[in-house]
């Protein structure tokens, strides 16, 4: 019986193919990740809440948003870019009310776009020293309840 | 006289070494910032200059320009709705558990702010009170 000469074991870990996984997993990772659509405007929807009902009664300056994309603040067509030289006198710490609520109203024909535009600008108003805190949106729904409970249209004054 | 040198023989291989290294550098990476879509939905998103972080798993509200509605409770991919109020009882269970689940309305820009006020009617009326309207960064021109 011939007894066979042994091959001599490698002491060496074979790593010729570990680039070839690597590289395998970032093409994966490059192919799914996503960077550019994880970011948006944030809008919180208000609590409701009962205790809530005795807010002061303050002046809330109106922004419609037109079929056509025009605006109208406060009944006055305005440009989107005119609207922070419009509401700094009235928004600004120790010139007006820094709580005074902004209600925007899109028809419903108007665009998306031209809402976010909209919100977008109220949104840098902190790039010229203040805020607008108070941005409401109110549903179709809500303003049908408001003209119920209140008996006007506050989109008519 | 002349003294012959002895020169050094340069060698063929390429170093490889480090190339794992690089790769699992970059892999790392991509681990890192890689946030897997629940929704894949080709829409043209509105512009903003101002945005925000979305959080993980947050729940999505699909609007596409033809009316498409989808939905996504952020774990699973969106799928198909038939009617708002298939959103409005998905997002009540959401809240039920989590009062503060965020949700993302990913909506064409060319959508009418009218089914966006339904959109935010039926999140209204499950009480739901983050909501994160998806934009692409505005440049400045």
């Amino acid at each position: 019986m011939k007894i066979g000469k042994g091959k001599k074991a490698s002491s060496e870990i074979p790593t010729s193919s570990t680039a070839d996984i690597a590289f395998l997993l970032i093409v994966f990772f490059m192919v799914t990740t996503v960077f550019s659509a994880t970011r948006g405007l944030d809008f919180d929807l208000p609590k409701e809440d009962e205790s809530a009902q005795a807010i002061e009664a303050v002046e809330a300056v109106y922004i419609q948003i037109e079929p056509d994309g025009t605006l109208l603040v406060d009944k006055t067509p305005m440009e989107v870019s005119q609207l922070l030289d419009y509401l700094e006198p009235k928004l600004k710490i120790g010139v007006g009310n820094p709580n005074k609520p902004v209600i925007i109203r899109p028809d419903p024909a108007a665009i998306y776009a031209a809402l976010v535009d909209v919100y977008d600008e109220l949104k840098t108003a902190e790039k010229r020293g203040f805020e607008v805190k108070n941005i409401s949106i109110p549903t179709q729904r809500e303003i049908e309840e408001y003209i119920v409970k209140f008996g006007i249209n506050p989109f008519d004054i | 006289m002349k003294k012959r040198r002895t020169t050094a023989r340069a060698t063929a291989a390429i170093p490889t070494a480090s190339m794992a290294d690089i790769a699992f550098l970059l892999i790392i990476f991509f681990m890192v910032t890689t946030v897997f879509q629940v929704d894949r939905t080709s829409v043209v998103l509105p512009l903003s200059s101002v945005r925000d972080e979305i959080p993980r798993g947050a729940a999505f509200v699909v609007l596409t320009e033809d009316g498409a509605l989808k939905f996504s409770n952020g774990a699973d991919e969106s799928q198909l709705v038939m009617q708002m109020e298939d959103i409005y009882f998905a997002a009540l269970q959401l809240v039920d558990a989590d009062p503060l689940f965020p949700f993302v309305i990913k909506a064409d820009s060319k959508v009418t702010c009218g089914d966006i006020d339904m959109t935010l009617d039926a999140l209204r009326r499950a009480k739901v009170r983050k909501v994160i309207l998806l934009t692409n960064q505005e440049t400045v021109s």
